[in-house]
């Protein structure tokens, strides 16, 4: 608590709570959310049949909700680490705005209630395969694999690749290949994603301790991790067009998007000293999210917005 | 924390600062709405599960 005058001479110290709002809003980490909607959407949009907009909007509220409690726990346990890397200090933690006993308690109330309403909602199965994601991002990743090993975010990727296979399950009660292919891409995609931003970022992480690939395997290892994992993502990107549940429009824009995917993460591997691999990293990172974000619009639009009878074509 | 507070003397009392009062009535403000939406969407929710049967029924 930096401000400290509410307290007068021999009063007892109380910990009085300096948050607003926004403060907790950032504890649910909203860009990471954002994404997981989009991709939640497109899971609840690639099930067959009809879903009450209704029932689908609070689905997708719940799933969101989840997600945000996975981040305000992931925040919780990370302080430490978090208070030492730049690019993670001004969170509300480590900022000194939000206690960690507060961020805990608000983390596990959001995820009681966002799994209790996925439930209530929509089918007990969505609800579970959503515990298990926030139990696999906060105890899997966060508490295990993240401090221990340099395949944390390959494996741990997995949480932030189940949010398309909870909303199918809560759109329809069961998983299938459509939601797994989706589940794929994410997952494939998420290696390249970070371990570019690992690359910008070595520093920060050495200084925390956390054994990202750069800081174990060295820059140019990871260089060939991030190629292999692209040119993977490449044709995971266009199995949606191949299996049929997207159109003509997505397999070009896929087609395209993976290639050049795929060159920017050779210009990484390519780029290894100085400014101009730097340059690269931050390419491939900030495309990687623009990759991601357009294939996911590209099916929420073909299957949200009457533009789905083009994928049976 | 806040009935012992209350139960000091006045000069131990806890006192907010402005900051602090603002921020917590805005706070208190965000659970108002966060709950009161909740309800509204558990209530929405109900009716389309129950579907338009529930209308259906003697006066």
């Amino acid at each position: 608590m930096s401000d400290l005058s509410y307290r007068l001479e021999g009063a007892p110290i109380a910990d009085v709570c300096n948050a607003s709002p926004s403060d907790f809003v950032q504890l649910l980490k909203p860009r990471v959310m954002s994404l997981v909607v989009l991709s939640a959407l497109a899971g609840m949009l690639l099930a067959p049949g009809h879903l009450n907009p209704v029932i689908g909007f609070a689905s997708l509220l719940a799933i969101a909700v989840g997600a945000g409690a996975a981040g305000a726990l992931n925040m919780w346990y990370d302080a430490d680490i978090d208070a030492i890397m730049i690019r993670t200090r001004g969170r509300p933690i480590p900022s000194g705005r939000i206690s960690r006993d507060v961020a805990l308690g608000f983390g596990l109330l959001l995820a009681g209630f966002s799994v209790l309403t996925l439930g209530l909602v929509a089918n007990w199965l969505a609800a579970s395969l959503l515990a298990f994601t926030i139990f696999f991002y906060i105890v899997v990743y966060s508490m295990w694999l993240k401090r221990a090993t340099p395949q944390n975010i390959v494996i741990g990727g997995a949480a932030g690749a189940l949010p398309p296979i909870v909303a199918y399950a809560a759109a329809t009660g069961s998983v299938s290949l459509a939601s797994i292919v989706l589940f794929a891409i994410i997952f494939m995609w998420t290696p390249p994603h970070f371990w570019a931003l690992a690359l910008i970022k070595s520093g920060d992480y050495a200084r925390a301790g956390i054994p990202m690939m750069p800081n174990v395997k060295g820059a140019h290892h990871t260089r060939l991790e991030i190629l292999i994992y692209s040119v993977l993502l490449a044709p995971l990107g266009l199995l949606p067009f191949a299996l049929g549940f997207a159109s003509i429009l997505y397999g070009v824009l896929a087609g395209v998007l993976g290639a050049l995917f795929v060159a920017l993460a050779a210009r990484v591997y390519r780029q290894r000293q100085g400014e101009a691999a730097e340059t690269a990293a931050k390419q491939l990172f900030a495309f990687s999210i623009l990759y991601l974000f357009l294939l996911l619009a590209l099916i929420v639009a073909e299957h949200g917005l009457g533009l789905a009878s083009l994928a049976a074509q | 924390m806040s009935a012992i507070v209350d139960q000091e003397p006045l000069g131990r009392r806890v006192v907010l600062s402005p900051a602090q009062q603002k921020s917590r009535r805005a706070r208190n403000i965000a659970i108002g709405l966060a709950l009161g939406l909740f309800a509204l969407l558990f209530y929405i929710v109900t009716i389309v599960k129950l579907g338009p049967g529930v209308l259906n029924r003697p006066l």
